[in-house]
């Protein structure tokens, strides 16, 4: 498609005859829309930021807030001090994972919002894996506790994906409802069976030991819990993108009955990427119960299942570009204390910002197509003869 | 509390469940019927109630009139689909997409504008007790119903009228079954569909008034606890059917009761399994409901939600 295949155009068009030229002409607008699709992504959710933070500014107004005063601090927040982007990383781990929940499903056109339930179930199993091996070395409780929380937030999402498989229930309302399940479950655990005798005001399970926990990347104050995201991302885009098993996931969502026609396991597709998707959520879950809190109790939901679903549509469901929207959401929710502190902005505040870059993208998506300014351009300019040198 | 009562006491209490949970999930059910009818999903319905929740709580306040809240409330649902209509009639623009950001939207908004009305107390909307007949206190106060439960029970068969016997229902219905067809005809089928979320809203809006003005009747922020969206499922057992969505709201309201009642009683083991009981049941009707064959005729031809 692009610049790589001018062979039969170029001596023909340097020699000025008409057809060839038009070919040309058309190779060469070929070469540009797809150096234009490269980056069309990226300049449409930069300008889709741009505009919430303007439409945000004016909400900021009306409360009487300078708005650059509180970007300004935002950014201190998140990014301007080594501890406050600390923060910012410790909290973007969880945020990758989450939104690979939803992320990889949408590959197949399945838009699975469970992330927080699915975090949650990983979390508690991961707990109860990390107090049974308790006494082992912290390596295994840790792998134990990895594998557990996986499988555990993996079966959570599978459950979704064979709903939806094998009896047509739709995925976006049954991954929610299985979140509030999730919770109760949470709850019913660690008020009862699981509860640690000591933890009088807030039910949690026992501590799994600090010697077990997840300790700092060496050199930073972040828990290891980042490379697990940064991991899981390249391994997602790897697998969505360059492999067989991608390109079948990627047909199904292009056209379902395109896919089952050719043979595709379709089902069977559904099923496992809600599996992974689940695994990424759960393995969130294992990291804050494993590097954070040290024990399962109610904190696991904070709300990383739902931003996780902004992340992934910001990042337009490409697991590459997931990682700087999880540091920019992170960034944003790390400053949501310094904002409280300086403005006196409650802690929705980060919510509203939230849900308007979340609109703001999806109107967004009305833009793709028709930022092609070059060909605009040329429409007014009518081509000539050596436009061809291009190619060459 | 229960000394008179007995066992008894657990299924008025779910009675009184049925009456006083479900009234949220009628409203916002029967707005989500009309929505869907026109081809159209709003998930955004949950910020929808928690907004309506929060302003009807607020002009309660200020006003010293519920109704005015109630109205309020309603209003700003119709705001809120207006927003949700504008955005889906973009091209390539997907509705439940538009509805999860509602959703983070609404509930954000809601918590941020509503932070100073968590301490003052609004007048709430009146009750009719209609238990009067009984000396029980129990039933005395399981039907003490409130006037939007009867506005709301006799709003179901006037929905469906107004969708099976009114141009305008008709007008609904075919953009719901065939956009094709209804430009074809010449109707505007992004108006239409505008026009049937923002009635959607209105509803919606109402029922968050009932929330924060009558049961439980204050304004928190765990104030909704997933109502809009349940309400959407529950569209989908109702078959689209306005009545039907009165049933399955009585339904999952004394589901939602079971766990409190069951708790009056002395049962406290597996309180929070019994709080997931509505989550679960809404699942399990889920579950039964669809086919992965075939797509059942009574839902609209144009909707994405329930393939």
């Amino acid at each position: 498609m692009s610049a790589a295949s001018p062979v039969p155009t170029s001596p023909a068009g340097a020699s000025g005859q008409a057809p060839s030229t038009r070919l040309a002409a058309v190779n060469d607008r070929a070469a540009r829309t797809s150096l234009l699709k490269k980056f069309e992504p990226p300049l449409i959710s930069l300008a889709a930021i741009l505009a919430t933070l303007l439409l945000f500014g004016g909400f900021l107004l009306l409360d009487g807030l300078n708005p650059l005063d509180v970007y300004e601090v935002m950014f201190r927040g998140a990014f301007g001090t080594s501890f406050s982007f600390q923060n910012t990383l410790q909290r973007s781990a969880p945020l990758m994972l989450t939104a690979l929940c939803t992320a990889l499903p949408m590959q197949l056109g399945l838009l699975v919002i469970g992330g927080e339930g699915a975090l949650v179930v990983g979390g508690v199993a991961a707990a109860v894996a990390g107090l049974a091996m308790r006494g082992s070395s912290p390596y295994t409780v840790l792998t134990a506790m990895f594998f557990a929380g996986a499988i555990a937030g993996g079966l959570w999402i599978a459950l979704v994906g064979v709903l939806r498989a094998y009896r047509g229930v739709s995925e976006t309302i049954s991954s929610l409802l299985m979140s509030y399940i999730a919770i109760a479950l949470m709850n019913h655990l660690v008020e009862g069976a699981l509860r640690d005798p000591e933890s009088l005001n807030k039910p949690a399970t026992r501590h799994i030991g600090e010697v077990n926990m997840l300790g700092p990347i060496p050199g930073l104050d972040v828990h290891w819990g980042l490379v697990y995201g940064l991991i899981a991302c390249l391994v997602s885009f790897v697998l969505m993108k360059r492999t067989v098993f991608g390109f079948a996931a990627s047909m199904t969502g292009g056209n379902m009955r395109a896919a089952l026609l050719s043979g595709l396991p379709v089902r069977r597709l559904m099923v496992l990427t809600c599996f992974l998707a689940g695994a990424a959520a759960g393995t969130a879950g294992m990291i804050e119960v494993a590097a954070v809190h040290g024990r399962a109790n109610a904190s696991l939901v904070a709300g990383y299942g739902y931003t996780g679903i902004l992340v992934a549509f910001v990042a337009r469901q490409n697991p590459l570009g997931v990682i700087p929207v999880a540091l920019l959401l992170g960034g944003i929710g790390a400053s949501g204390g310094l904002l409280q502190r300086n403005f006196n902005l409650p802690d929705a505040s980060v919510n509203v910002l939230q849900g308007i870059l979340f609109m703001v993208i999806l109107v967004s998506e009305t833009l793709y197509g028709k930022l092609d300014l070059w060909s605009f351009a040329r429409r007014r300019t009518p081509p000539k003869a050596p436009a061809v040198g291009v190619t060459a | 509390m229960s000394a008179e009562l007995g066992a008894w006491g657990v299924p008025v209490a779910v009675l009184a469940g049925a009456i006083r949970v479900s009234t949220p999930f009628i409203f916002v059910s029967l707005g989500e019927c009309i929505t869907e009818r026109s081809g159209r999903v709003n998930l955004g319905l949950e910020g929808t109630l928690v907004m309506g929740a929060m302003v009807g709580y607020g002009c309660s306040y200020l006003t010293g009139s519920p109704w005015l809240g109630v109205l309020a409330a309603g209003l700003v649902g119709v705001l809120f689909g207006a927003l949700h209509g504008f955005l889906c009639s973009r091209p390539r623009v997907n509705d439940i997409a538009v509805g999860i950001g509602l959703m983070l939207f609404g509930c954000g908004l809601a918590f941020f504008l509503g932070k100073p009305l968590i301490q003052p107390s609004a007048p709430h909307l009146p009750a009719i007790p209609l238990g009067f007949w009984s000396d029980t206190p129990q039933i005395q106060d399981a039907l003490r119903v409130n006037v939007l439960f009867l506005l709301g029970v006799l709003l179901a068969p006037a929905v469906s009228f107004a969708l099976q016997r009114t141009r305008w229902g008709l007008i609904v219905r075919t953009v719901g079954e065939s956009a094709e067809a209804a430009r074809a005809m010449g109707y505007d089928v992004n108006r239409v569909r505008m026009l049937a979320t923002m009635a959607g809203g209105f509803l919606a809006g109402i029922g968050g008034s009932f929330l924060s003005l009558f049961y439980p009747g204050s304004w928190n922020e765990g104030l909704s606890s997933g109502q809009g969206l349940m309400a959407v499922a529950l569209v989908i057992f109702a078959r689209w059917n306005p009545v039907k969505c009165l049933y399955a709201s009585l339904l999952f309201g004394g589901a939602s009761a079971l766990g409190p009642a069951l708790q009056a009683v002395g049962v406290t083991k597996g309180y929070y399994l019994f709080n997931a009981a509505p989550y679960a049941l809404t699942l399990l009707i889920m579950v039964l409901s669809s086919s992965a064959t075939r797509t059942s005729a009574d839902q609209p031809a144009e909707l994405t939600v329930a393939r």
